[in-house]
């Protein structure tokens, strides 16, 4: 090591030190064999697993539903969500049509209004949608789903068309004219070529939606149908700080090791992802 | 191709179909014939694009506006409806279903009226009845929520139980124990209600509302209180009202009352500045570290650089719902790790400023990642020979810094801090998580020292009990407004606007 390179190293080891040892604190409660908050220490103390077969059968706090729920829930809406945006954004990439303007600038200004702000008429309506569609209305995962679709045209759409874009339009006239349908193009071009994008931005709609809060505890009250977010969070509630606490840290590594790992994975394309979103202002 | 075609249009028909039958008849069974015209408008308008050849772009852009119309753009318009109303507890419904409220809690027993015997039965519908039996003349009646009637052919054991009656069918009371209890059978006086399992009683309305005088009277003390369409509520002539109110429109009630409530306004200048300072700093903190680490790292003959990128994006691909609870319990005074590693007893969070620097701090941990992320990828784009000429000429780091790659690098990024700012002005989740608002002033338990307006709203609308939505809506709205203000800066700053017309 060259002296020169030491204040780099002395600035990185500082920082990586602040950002790996609360993870680190949450991997030693997790092994606490006491469980508590009271015992947990910065390095482990013990090593047990004693916590994981708490959490996996205390009849109070049903994790294993938590995480379907969330896992369903994340799922099928950044899934689609995307497909929604994609759409949009194939139209109005490779199509001329009237409207088409004023149509972009709308979703673009649509896309800097967050849903959640009309949390109050949202929980209005579906107070009333319950009544008349109970499958889809509070403490289903449906209801939930429906709502996060709301913003799918929104946030999505000038991002994914600024991708498609870049895709040369010569590969889709040359289908043209091989008689291929819109359909065909779409399905069986531009999807397969835009798929690491795709990749990307589905990752980073699935992780914000795990961590959804405001709208989800609004929706979510019983007990069988809540998320992570939801469910976690009642886990440390004013009766459970202390008691839960290395539960709650074995649930914590139980749903960071899969998106830690797709993260570090895709870790290439993600700072091209986020790089490309600057084009969305 | 042909065979795809007409896949997708059945596929889309059937999906079209079903998603009628399914909704179509709660909307027959309460009569919402507006909503009922509205879907078969939009499923005739979707059969007729799915089905023609024509209009391609429509077809991949419907899906998703109709998401946005109905979850997004219709909550938005209605909110600023609402915020104009004093909707919320004790304010819900119309005025007669106020004015039927009042009278049903006023409701006493009549002396020396007729005791009935009752029976609980379900009609042909399934509805819950109930069969009455005059203790006295043994005559038998049937009573529903629209009013009494004679019954005959009934058979009655001798305490009184209906046994047998044509077209009812007796069941034990405690089976439908709540519509039993909300069952109320109208009469001239008042109205029959059970009282225990095998008695009814005919009550009356202490209180009665008369739409002649718009006004409810007291029967046993001669009160009367007047609708004032003002307020929501029926006022005496003292100025008290009673506890049950109807929906009406405020006008800017609810926007003035943050300038002119003492109870809000003061708290609300807190909120209102704190909101600001806190996007900001959490920006500039951000980006600052990130930027630090970027450029720290922006060495290709360092070693080790693998090791620690990985490392340093941890935090932003943890769960960020955990990891916020995981750092309010390393601030916990009496159990969290920072005390117990310090050896000290201090409630980090009990302090207006001890809660506000541990808000920041929190979220420079979580957000440094990803400006960490976006410089690294912009400082790629940016040529070393700028900084090696700028040293020749005899520029020292820090100037070759602020003059040189500061300037380029936020090119590409100010679209992105702006956005953060934005992101970070409504950031929910870290407030409600780590301080929960709090510390709370003592006069007041519905503002804390670290809320947002966005974790104040929420609090009006669905915690503390207060169940503001009115207020809450004026609130949402003026979040709004300040959004729109920040987007229409963002707006002139990027290209975008040049893009839509390229």
């Amino acid at each position: 090591m060259r002296t020169k390179n030491l204040w780099r190293h002395a600035v990185l080891i500082a920082v990586t030190v602040f950002a790996v040892f609360p993870i680190l604190y949450v991997v030693s409660a997790a092994l606490n064999p006491l469980g508590t908050l009271n015992s947990s220490e910065l390095w482990p103390t013990g090593a047990s697993f004693g916590n994981v077969t708490k959490l996996f059968s205390d009849p109070h706090h049903d994790f294993k539903k938590w995480l379907f729920n969330s896992v369903l829930i994340a799922g099928l809406a950044s899934a689609l969500s995307v497909l929604i945006g994609l759409s949009a954004a194939y139209s109005f990439s490779r199509m001329r049509f009237q409207g088409r303007r004023p149509a972009l600038l709308a979703v673009l200004v649509i896309q800097m209004f967050p849903q959640f702000l009309a949390i109050v008429t949202i929980f209005i309506m579906f107070t009333k949608i319950t009544e008349l569609y109970p499958a889809i209305g509070f403490d289903t995962p449906w209801g939930l789903m429906l709502l996060y679709l709301g913003g799918a045209l929104g946030v999505n759409t000038y991002l994914m068309k600024g991708f498609l874009d870049t895709v040369p339009k010569e590969i889709d006239e040359s289908a043209v004219v091989d008689g291929a349908s819109h359909a065909q193009i779409f399905w069986r071009i531009i999807v397969p070529l835009v798929t690491p994008v795709l990749a990307v931005t589905t990752l980073l709609a699935f992780i914000s939606t795990m961590n959804e809060f405001l709208m989800a505890n609004i929706f979510l009250r019983d007990d069988g149908s809540k998320t992570l977010a939801v469910g976690m969070f009642g886990m440390l509630g004013p009766d459970g700080r202390d008691a839960n606490f290395g539960m709650f840290a074995v649930g914590t590594l139980i749903t960071a090791v899969p998106t830690v790992g797709i993260f570090l994975w895709l870790q290439r394309y993600i700072v091209s992802g986020l790089t490309m979103g600057a084009v969305k202002g | 191709m042909r065979s795809g075609f007409v896949i997708t249009r059945v596929l889309v028909l059937g999906v079209a179909a079903a998603a009628l039958l399914y909704a179509v008849p709660p909307l027959v069974r309460t009569g919402a014939w507006v909503a009922l015209t509205t879907l078969a408008l939009a499923a005739a308008g979707l059969t007729y694009l799915y089905l023609t050849k024509r209009h391609v772009p429509a077809k991949y852009l419907v899906p998703g506006t109709i998401f946005l119309l109905v979850f997004q753009i219709f909550p938005v318009l209605y909110t600023f409806t609402v915020a104009f109303t004093n909707f919320g507890d004790g304010h819900r419904g119309s005025k007669l279903e106020a004015a039927r409220a009042i009278e049903r809690e006023s409701l006493v027993e009549i002396p020396g009226a007729p005791d009935y015997a009752l029976t609980v039965a379900e009609d042909g519908n399934g509805s819950v009845v109930f069969l009455l039996v005059d203790r006295d003349t043994k005559r038998v009646k049937v009573g529903t929520a629209e009013g009494l009637s004679d019954l005959d052919g009934a058979e009655v054991s001798l305490t009184g139980k209906v046994l047998e009656a044509p077209g009812y069918r007796p069941i034990r009371a405690g089976e439908r124990d709540a519509e039993v209890q909300a069952l109320a059978v109208p009469t001239n006086r008042g109205a029959i209600k059970s009282s225990g399992l095998s008695r009814a009683i005919e009550f009356e309305a202490n209180r009665k509302y008369d739409p002649a005088c718009d006004c409810v009277t007291d029967k046993v003390s001669g009160e009367k209180w007047v609708a004032s369409e003002d307020k929501g509520y029926f006022v005496n002539a003292k100025g008290a009202n009673l506890i049950q109110g109807w929906q009406v429109n405020v006008g800017f009630a609810n926007f003035t009352r943050v300038v002119t409530d003492p109870n809000i306004s003061g708290h609300f200048a807190t909120v209102f500045v704190w909101n600001f300072a806190f996007a900001g700093l959490s920006v500039l903190l951000t980006f600052a570290l990130g930027a630090l680490v970027a450029m720290t790292l922006h060495d290709s003959r360092l070693r080790g650089t693998r090791i620690y990128r990985i490392l340093l994006v941890l935090p932003y691909a943890m769960p960020a719902f955990a990891m916020l609870l995981v750092w309010r319990d390393m601030f916990n005074a009496d159990f969290g790790l920072l005390n117990r590693l310090l050896g000290t007893h201090i409630s980090w969070l009990g302090s207006p400023t001890g809660a506000r620097f541990g808000l920041l701090l929190v979220n420079l941990w979580l957000g440094f990642p990803y400006m960490f992320l976006v410089t690294t990828g912009a400082l790629q784009a940016i040529p070393r020979e700028l900084g090696e000429a700028s040293r020749i000429d005899g520029a020292t780091a820090w100037q070759n810094f602020s003059r040189v790659t500061l300037p380029l690098l936020l090119v590409p990024l100010s679209p992105l801090l702006i956005a953060s700012f934005g992101y970070n002005f409504n950031n929910f989740n870290i407030v409600r998580f780590v301080t929960n608002g709090g510390p709370y002033p003592v006069d007041n338990n519905l503002v804390g020292q670290t809320d947002l307006l966005i974790t104040y709203t929420y609090r009006l609308a669905f915690e503390g009990g207060s169940g503001q939505f009115g207020f809450a809506a004026a609130l949402s709205t003026f979040i709004f407004a300040i959004v729109a203000t920040i987007s229409a800066i963002a707006f002139r700053r990027t290209k975008a606007q040049e893009e839509i017309y390229s």
